[in-house]
């Protein structure tokens, strides 16, 4: 039998929109909370999907968020249509980093944006293929 | 120390959340690397910056930060505070520079937020 959802949310995010990169994960926080998911968990799931957005934003050719909250955990997915990350064990070094001026204008860049979701999840899975794309899964237990 | 004891030994104005000055704070962190922010600061801290865009809001935001500092007179736009406000963020400006406005609150008691200090032995 599959696990009940208690709440799913699809947000897309558009490459390049450094304007409203943010306003996925501000909703995400705001529903968590309504839920009642509070304290470590609700902090690290806002910083991992910040970081994950923001990936989508300066990185990808556009893609989504999908978030899904079951009893037991919160899981958030992104998913992009490309470019593909050419040296994934290169990306997941902190300081490793292909962003361009104007993300690094706005205080990102720094090459700590994998790093820093993986050690905020409980679970972290990334698979990418050059010229297809990049997908992401984090999840973070609630119990 | 309180956020009020903060408006007084940095000569601040504060732009936001006047109601909020008697909140104590006990530590600090001082970066424009929203991406350092994110990564090392796991409590409801201080942030001092001299970046004014829409994602210091955001970053503080997702981190459940108290209190914005903006340096060397620094005042974000409208929108900015408007979205500051919506958190219950105290938001002050001072005219000194990150360097002198962290060195002032060291010397009243405030520490930075704790982050690993020891190197690694590879590295």
């Amino acid at each position: 039998m599959a696990m009940m959802e208690l709440m799913k949310a699809v947000y897309p995010v558009e490459a390049a929109d450094y304007t409203s990169a943010g306003s996925a994960s501000a909703d995400i926080k705001r529903r968590l909370k309504k839920l009642g998911i509070t304290g470590d968990v609700l902090r690290r799931v806002a910083v991992a999907s910040y970081e994950v957005e923001l990936n989508l934003v300066i990185h990808s050719l556009g893609g989504e968020l999908d978030l899904v909250v079951y009893p037991e955990y919160v899981q958030l997915v992104s998913s992009d249509r490309g470019p593909g990350i050419p040296d994934l064990s290169l990306a997941m070094r902190e300081g490793w980093s292909t962003a361009n001026d104007e993300a690094r204008s706005l205080g990102f860049g720094a090459g700590m944006g994998l790093p820093n979701m993986k050690r905020n999840a409980d679970e972290f899975d990334i698979q990418s293929t050059v010229g297809v794309g990049t997908n992401i899964t984090m999840r973070f237990r609630l119990a | 120390m309180t956020i009020q004891d903060m408006v007084r030994v940095l000569n601040a104005h504060v732009l936001l959340g006047e109601d909020k000055l008697s909140t104590p704070v006990y530590t600090a962190c001082c970066s424009d690397l929203m991406s350092d922010v994110l990564a090392f600061v796991d409590e409801k801290t201080v942030l001092i910056t001299g970046l004014t865009n829409p994602h210091v809001v955001r970053t503080s935001e997702m981190l459940d930060l108290k209190c914005l500092v903006f340096v060397r007179g620094k005042v974000p736009n409208e929108e900015i505070l408007e979205s500051a406000a919506e958190q219950d963020l105290v938001v002050i400006t001072t005219k000194a520079t990150a360097f002198t406005a962290c060195g002032l609150l060291y010397q009243e008691g405030l520490r930075g937020v704790p982050v690993p200090l020891e190197w690694d032995s590879e590295d």
